[in-house]
C-alpha cells in the first residue's frame, strides 16, 4: 500500500477534563477487496457530547459513512476490518464489547437515520408496525401498546393525522414524510446520541427546512448528541456547533464552526468555502478546486490533498501531515495551515 | 443582458395533463394530473431562464414538452418562429437539432456499453447531414477537447471516468449538433461539492463560445442565481414569478417564492440565531387536484376569501416591476433581511 497508517487523536480540548458523551478515537477501518485493501479510513478521531451537534463534511468516498458504520456496528466484517482505533461510549470501547451488549446499545442508545428514507423502510409492512417494532424488540411491548406509542411518536414528529395514518405503507408518505418516520423510529428510545447520515439530501429546500427544524427540536427537548453527516455546506452554517472536513480517508480539519467558516486552516475546507456561489461575484467564474477527489485504491502520497492544492510545497509530496494542533479546540493536517489561516476565507 | 435580442423560443399558454384511467377493460378517465398548466415564457439568444421549484412543480414535465419528447395537450412551442408541437417527420427531426439536453445524472444517462467515441458521436448518426463520415470521429475528438476531456480517451467507457468527467461527455453529446438552445436538467447536482464549480464553469465558458440560450432547471437557488439571467418560479405546474435575478432574490413579491428563499440555508454561520425563516407547513397538494383559485392558497400566510375564489393573473403590480402571480403581492428581502 503506498498510503502509510496514521495515527491520530482527540484535540487537547477533548483529551482533558471529563470523557466526552462518545469518543471514536484513532479509528481505522480497511476493506479487503479483489484490488487489494481499501482504507477507507485513516485515524479518525472526534467526539460529540449530550446537547451537541458535530457536522462531518466531505466528500463521496471521504470515509464520513464508513466511520458512522463503525460507531452503530453495521459494517459488513469481512470485507470491512477494524484494525486499530476504539470508539467510547461513557468511555467503554464499543469495538471489543460483547455482541450482546452491543445490541443494548445499538439503536436504542445510539441511533441513526439515513439518507434514502424509502430504501430504509421495509415496504411490506405498515409504518406502525415498523416503529411499534422499536418498542416490540427492544422492550418486550405488547403489539398493542407498540400501536399507540407509535402514534404518539408520529405525532412527536408532526405527520398530520397520525392516527389515521400509523397502518400506511411508507409508498404512501411523501418524500418528507417517510423521512419523519425514519426518525420516529431512531428516536423511539430516546438515544443519548443520534447519527444522521445526510438526512435531507434527498429533500426539497421547504422540506429540508422542517426536517431539521424538527431534528433541532427534538435536540433540544431530550438534549441528544447529534453527528450530522453531509456535503451541504449551507445546512452545517445552520445547526452545527462543531465541524469536522474529511478527505480520503481523514479528518483534515476541526474547528467550531465560527472558527471554520471565517478563517479556514485547511486549503481543502478553503477551497470548498470559496466555491459557494456568491452574489457579489455573479458572472464572474466560480472558483473551483481543480482535480478530482482521490481514488482509495490508489492514493497520492504525502498528503492526499497535494495533487489539488494551491499551497503545495515539496515535502506536501512525501510527508503525510500529521494533525497539527492549531488551538485547544483546532487541528489542520496541513503542514502549511498558518498560511492558509492567515489567508482567511476569501 | 436584457438586450432586446429575438426571442429564440417562444411557450404560450403550455398544457400537459396526464389522463388518470380506471378500470382495467373499460378504460375511463376520471381525472388528470396537471404537470403543467399554463405556461408561458421567452427565451433570447445567449440567455439562460432558471427554473427552480420543488418536486412534482412541473419543471421535467416542461423540459420534455420543450424538447418534443411529450406532445401537450394545448398551447405553443415556437423555437425560431416554428411550432415544435405540430411538427411531424423529417420537419420535426429537423427542429430538435437545435434543441439539445444535458441529463441529471451521468450515472445512468451514459450507455454503459457504448465507448465515449460512440456517445458523442451517436447524434451524428441520426443526424448524418451535419458531419460527413469520415470526419465524424476527428469531430467528436474536438468537443471532448471543448469540454476539457482528453481526446485520446475516445475509446474508452464511461465506467472509467470520474462523475465529473461523465457530466463533461454528456455536455459534449448536447454540443455535438451545435444546437442554439440547451436544456440543462439539474446538471450538478449529481456531483461532488469540489465538482460542482468545475462543471458551472465550464456551462458559461461554453454559452459564452458558441452564443447558446440555456434553460437551467435546478432546486440549488445559489447555483440557479449564479448563472441565470432571469428566473421562473414554479409552483404546481404554473409559473408564480418571472423577473430577473436581482428581482427574484432581493425583492420577491410572491409568498411561495420569499419562503422558498427563506428556506436556503445561508452556508455563513454569523447570525444564524436571528435570522428569519418562513417555514412552511405540509407538502405541495397533489396535482390532480389542485386547490382552487390560487394553487399556494392553502399553504399561504396571507391567503383571504378571493385567493379561492380568484386564479391571480402572473402580471406585473403596483409597487414591483416583473410579474407575480399573487392577488396581495409585495416586495420582501428576504435573504438579506435581519
Amino acid at each position: 500500500m503506498k498510503n502509510p497508517s496514521v495515527d491520530t487523536h482527540l484535540l487537547p480540548a477533548d483529551r482533558a477534563g471529563d470523557e466526552p458523551l462518545l469518543a471514536v478515537d484513532n479509528l481505522h477501518v480497511e476493506f479487503q477487496t479483489r484490488q487489494g485493501v481499501v482504507r477507507a479510513v485513516n485515524g479518525v478521531s472526534y467526539s460529540v457530547n449530550a446537547g451537541e451537534t458535530l457536522a462531518v463534511l466531505g466528500e463521496s468516498g471521504s470515509g464520513k459513512s464508513v466511520t458512522a458504520q463503525a460507531i452503530m456496528g453495521i459494517l459488513d466484517m469481512p470485507p470491512a476490518r477494524i484494525p486499530k482505533g476504539e470508539v467510547r461510549f461513557h468511555g467503554t470501547d464499543l469495538l471489543t464489547m460483547r455482541d450482546e451488549d452491543r445490541g443494548q446499545i445499538r439503536g436504542r442508545r445510539i441511533a441513526m437515520i439515513f439518507q434514502d428514507a424509502l430504501s430504509a423502510l421495509n415496504p411490506v409492512f405498515t409504518v406502525g408496525w415498523q416503529i411499534g417494532e422499536m418498542f416490540r424488540v427492544h422492550q418486550g411491548m405488547s403489539k398493542r401498546d407498540a400501536r399507540r406509542k407509535a402514534v404518539e411518536l408520529m405525532d412527536r414528529v408532526r405527520i398530520p393525522g397520525a392516527k389515521s395514518r400509523v397502518d400506511d405503507f411508507p409508498h404512501q408518505f411523501s418524500g418528507g414524510m417517510r423521512q419523519r418516520i425514519m426518525i420516529a423510529m431512531a428516536i423511539a428510545l430516546d438515544p443519548e446520541i443520534l447519527i444522521a447520515d445526510e438526512p435531507t439530501t434527498a429533500l426539497d429546500v421547504t422540506v429540508q427546512a422542517q426536517i431539521m427544524g424538527l431534528l433541532a427540536e427534538l435536540q433540544q427537548e431530550s438534549d441528544m448528541g447529534l453527528i450530522l453527516i453531509t456535503h451541504d455546506l449551507g445546512v452545517v452554517a445552520d445547526v452545527a456547533d462543531k465541524i469536522a472536513v474529511m478527505y480520503g480517508g481523514r479528518i483534515v480539519e476541526h474547528a467550531s464552526v465560527f472558527d471554520g467558516y471565517r478563517a479556514p486552516a485547511h486549503p481543502y475546507t478553503k477551497g470548498l468555502l470559496e466555491s459557494i456561489p456568491r452574489v457579489d461575484l455573479k458572472g464572474q467564474e466560480l472558483y473551483a478546486i481543480k482535480g478530482m477527489p482521490p481514488n482509495l485504491l490508489d492514493m497520492p502520497t504525502g498528503c492526499a490533498f497535494h495533487p489539488r492544492c494551491p499551497y503545495r510545497k515539496e515535502n506536501c509530496v512525501t510527508d503525510v501531515p500529521p494533525l497539527y494542533t492549531v488551538s485547544d479546540t483546532r487541528g489542520s493536517a496541513c503542514h502549511y495551515w498558518r498560511e492558509v489561516l492567515d489567508d482567511g476565507s476569501r | 443582458m436584457t438586450a432586446p435580442a429575438e426571442p429564440i423560443l417562444e411557450v404560450r399558454d403550455l398544457v400537459k395533463h396526464f389522463p388518470l384511467n380506471y378500470g382495467v377493460v373499460f378504460k375511463r378517465q376520471v381525472g388528470a394530473i396537471k404537470a403543467v398548466d399554463g405556461v408561458s415564457f421567452d427565451l433570447r439568444k445567449g440567455e439562460t431562464l432558471g427554473v427552480v421549484g420543488e418536486s412534482g412543480c412541473g419543471k421535467s414535465t416542461l423540459a420534455k414538452l420543450l424538447m418534443a419528447l411529450e406532445r401537450p395537450t394545448s398551447g405553443s412551442v415556437r423555437i425560431n418562429g416554428r411550432d415544435i408541437t405540430t411538427a411531424r417527420g423529417a420537419e420535426l427531426k429537423r427542429m430538435r437539432r437545435n434543441i439539445q439536453m444535458v441529463m441529471q445524472d451521468p450515472y445512468t444517462s451514459l450507455n454503459p456499453r457504448m465507448t465515449v467515441g460512440d456517445i458523442v458521436g451517436e447524434p451524428f448518426e441520426i443526424h448524418s447531414d451535419v458531419a460527413p463520415k469520415g470526419g465524424r470521429r476527428q469531430r467528436v475528438q474536438e468537443l471532448l477537447e471543448v469540454v476539457g476531456l482528453n481526446p485520446d480517451h475516445i475509446n474508452r467507457y464511461p465506467h472509467q471516468f470520474s462523475g465529473g468527467q461523465r457530466q463533461r461527455i454528456g455536455i459534449a453529446r448536447g454540443l455535438a449538433l451545435q444546437p442554439e438552445i440547451i436544456i440543462c436538467d439539474e446538471p450538478v447536482s449529481a456531483l461532488d461539492v469540489s465538482i460542482q464549480a468545475q462543471v458551472m464553469n465550464l456551462l458559461e465558458r461554453l454559452q459564452n463560445e458558441f452564443n447558446l440560450a440555456y434553460i437551467f432547471i435546478a432546486h440549488d437557488l445559489s447555483v440557479v442565481r449564479h448563472i441565470s439571467d432571469r428566473i421562473a418560479v414554479m409552483y404546481l405546474g404554473k409559473i408564480v414569478e418571472l423577473g430577473n435575478d436581482a428581482e427574484i432574490y432581493d425583492s420577491p413579491t410572491h409568498p411561495y417564492t420569499q419562503a422558498l428563499l427563506s428556506a436556503v440555508p445561508v452556508p455563513d454561520p454569523e447570525g444564524r440565531e436571528t435570522r428569519q425563516r418562513i417555514i412552511l407547513q405540509g407538502d405541495p397538494p397533489s396535482p390532480a387536484n389542485p386547490p382552487s383559485g390560487c394553487h399556494f392558497r392553502t399553504r399561504c400566510w396571507k391567503a383571504q376569501d378571493i385567493c379561492a375564489e380568484q386564479e391571480p393573473a402572473l402580471e406585473a403590480r403596483p409597487g414591483s416591476a416583473h410579474p407575480s402571480a399573487c392577488h396581495f403581492a409585495e416586495a420582501r428581502d428576504v435573504v438579506n433581511a435581519e
